[in-house]
C-alpha cells in the first residue's frame, strides 16, 4: 500500500492535485482561524467578552456561523457596475494569497515548490493583490469604492518599495533566495538573521502591515471616512473572499517574515533530526507569534493620515532601508 | 522653554499604548469577574438602577381616569376609556357619589418614547417607573400593554430610594 501510495503521489498530476487540495483547505482554516483569534483576543484587549455562544463553548463555531452567513447573503452587484471586473477583483485578491502558499518552506523538504527565485516570486505575486484592489475599487461605481482603490493603489505602492529592501538584507546574508536557502543559511549561521537584521526586520513588520492594509495603515477601508473603501459593494461570498485573503495574507506575511529572519521552521538549540516533525510546528508558533502582534497593533494605534502615511514611507523607511542594505553588503564583503 | 511632550523619546507613547492594550487583555483573560466591563446578557443579568426607566406599572385602584397621562402623553401611547358609576353615601342619609370607573387603560410601547411625563403629571400616583426591561414582542400588536399586564407590572416596583439629606 505504502508503494502504491508512493507511486501514486510521484505522478505529476496526482501530487499537484494534493497540493491544491491542502492549500485549498488551508487557506480557509486558516482565515477562520485567525479570524476567530482576532476577534476573542480584541474583545479581551476591550474588557468584554467577546463571541460566546455559537457552538457552546467559547463561541468557537462564530467564524462557521459567520461563514455560512455570507454564502445565504444576496450576491448584489451595483447595476452601473463593470461586472466582469466586479466579479473577477475577489476572485484575484485570493489567488494572489494563495499563490504566496507556494513557496513557505514549512519544513526540511517540505515545501510545495522550492523556487530558485522564492523570495522574488513572493513579493512579485503579492502584488497582484493590488490590481485585484483597485479593480474592485474602480469596477463598483462607487466614489467610495474609487477613492479607496486609489488610496489602496498609493498604499502599496509607496510599501512595496520598503518591503522589498527590507528582504534584501536577509538574501544578501544567505546568499540566495529560495526561501528554504534562506532558512538553511541561517541554520548553518546558527542564529537567526533577525540579530543582525533587526533594523530590516522591523521595516518589513511595517511595510507588511501596510500590505494588508491593517490598522495603523487601515486608508483604503477607512470605515468613518470611506465607509467601506473598495469593499463597500460587495456582499456575500465576494466579500468572504477578500476577508478570507486578508487574514490567509496575515499568514502568509508573518510566515515569509518569519522565514526571512526568525530562523523559520528551525529553532536554536532543538536538534536537526527532530525538524521533520517539529519544524511545521516551529513556524506555526512563530506565525502566530506575528500575527498576535499584529492584531495587538490594530487594537492598539489610531489610523495613519494619507500624508503622514506617505511621509513614513518615502522618508523614513526606504533611506532607512537603503542604508541598511548598504552596512549589510559592506560588512559581507568584508567580513 | 521644554514641555513633558517634548522630553519624552520619540515613539514612547506607542509602547505605552501597546502595554494598556496587553495588561487589558490578560487582566480581562485571568480576572473576568474583576475587569470584564460588560457581562454576558441572557446568562448574566446586570441590575438596572432604582430609577431605571423600563417599563410603567399601573396601580388601577389608584387612578380615577381623569386622563391628565393621555392628553399630555407627547406621542398619544396613552388609551384610556371610563364610564361613572353611582356610589352608595358613606354616610346614612348623605349624597349618592359619582365615582369614575376605569374600564379600558393601555400603552402602547410601540410608540412610548419613555419621557416619563405621565409618570409625573399623575395627581394620584397610580403610575409608576419599574426597571423591568425584558418584554420585546416579536408581533408589534403585542406592544400594546393592557389594564391587566400594566397592573402585573406593579410587583416590580421597586421601593423608592431613601431621600437625600
Amino acid at each position: 500500500v505504502t508503494q502504491f501510495i508512493t507511486d501514486l503521489f510521484s505522478n505529476f498530476w496526482v501530487s499537484l492535485a494534493g497540493k491544491l487540495l491542502l492549500v485549498a483547505t488551508m487557506v480557509p482554516v486558516i482565515g477562520m482561524l485567525l479570524g476567530f483569534a482576532e476577534m476573542k483576543l480584541s474583545a479581551k484587549m476591550q474588557s468584554r467578552v467577546g463571541p460566546y455562544f455559537a457552538g457552546g463553548r467559547w463561541g468557537w463555531a462564530q467564524l462557521i456561523a459567520d461563514g455560512v452567513k455570507f454564502f445565504q447573503k444576496e450576491d448584489l452587484i451595483p447595476e452601473d457596475a463593470d461586472r466582469p471586473v466586479f466579479k473577477a477583483a475577489p476572485i484575484l485578491v485570493l489567488v494572489g494569497t494563495v499563490s504566496l502558499f507556494l513557496v513557505i518552506p514549512f519544513g526540511p523538504g517540505l515545501i510545495f515548490q522550492d523556487l530558485s527565485v522564492g523570495i522574488f516570486y513572493a513579493l512579485a505575486i503579492s502584488s497582484i493583490g493590488t490590481i485585484g484592489v483597485l479593480m474592485a475599487g474602480w469596477s463598483s461605481a462607487n466614489k467610495y469604492s474609487l477613492m479607496g482603490g486609489l488610496r489602496a493603489a498609493g498604499q502599496l505602492i509607496a510599501y512595496e518599495l520598503p518591503l522589498v529592501l527590507a528582504v534584501v538584507g536577509s538574501v544578501i546574508m544567505a546568499g540566495t533566495m529560495s526561501m528554504s536557502g534562506i532558512v538553511e543559511a541561517q541554520i548553518s549561521a546558527g542564529f537567526p538573521f533577525v540579530l543582525v537584521q533587526f533594523i530590516g526586520f522591523g521595516i518589513f513588520m511595517i511595510a507588511a502591515l501596510a500590505e494588508l492594509s491593517r490598522i495603523p495603515f487601515d486608508m483604503p477601508i477607512a470605515e468613518s471616512e470611506l465607509v467601506m473603501g473598495y469593499l463597500t459593494e460587495y456582499s456575500g461570498f465576494r466579500f468572504l473572499f477578500f476577508f478570507l485573503a486578508e487574514f490567509a495574507n496575515m499568514f502568509t506575511m508573518s510566515a515569509i517574515a518569519a522565514t526571512l529572519f526568525l530562523g523559520g521552521y528551525w529553532l536554536p538549540f532543538v536538534p536537526e533530526s527532530t525538524l521533520e516533525f517539529a519544524g511545521p510546528l516551529i513556524l506555526i508558533g512563530k506565525v502566530f507569534l506575528l500575527t498576535f502582534t499584529m492584531i495587538w497593533f490594530r487594537w492598539t494605534f489610531p489610523r495613519f493620515r494619507e500624508d503622514q502615511l506617505q511621509t513614513l514611507a518615502w522618508k523614513v523607511l526606504i533611506p532607512l532601508a537603503l542604508a541598511n542594505i548598504a552596512i549589510t553588503a559592506t560588512l559581507k564583503v568584508v567580513l | 522653554m521644554t514641555t513633558s511632550a517634548q522630553r519624552t523619546i520619540p515613539g514612547s507613547g506607542l509602547i505605552k499604548g501597546l502595554g494598556v492594550t496587553i495588561t487589558t487583555m490578560f487582566k480581562t483573560i485571568f480576572l473576568p469577574k474583576k475587569y470584564l466591563a460588560t457581562v454576558n446578557y441572557p446568562k448574566v443579568k446586570e441590575t438596572p438602577v432604582p430609577r431605571a426607566r423600563g417599563v410603567i406599572a399601573l396601580d388601577q385602584d389608584a387612578c380615577t381616569v381623569c386622563m391628565l397621562c393621555a392628553r399630555q402623553c407627547p406621542d398619544w401611547c396613552i388609551y384610556i376609556e371610563g364610564h361613572k358609576e353611582s356610589q352608595p353615601p358613606s354616610k346614612p342619609g348623605g349624597r349618592i357619589r359619582a365615582r369614575a370607573e376605569l374600564d379600558r387603560f393601555d400603552i402602547d410601547y410601540a410608540l412610548c418614547m419613555y419621557c416619563g411625563i405621565c409618570v409625573e403629571v399623575c395627581p394620584f400616583d397610580a403610575l409608576f417607573w419599574t426597571p423591568e426591561y425584558e418584554y420585546s414582542e416579536s408581533k408589534m400588536g403585542n406592544m400594546l400593554h393592557d389594564m391587566d399586564r400594566l397592573q402585573d407590572w406593579m410587583t416590580t416596583v421597586p421601593e423608592p430610594p431613601a431621600l437625600e439629606k
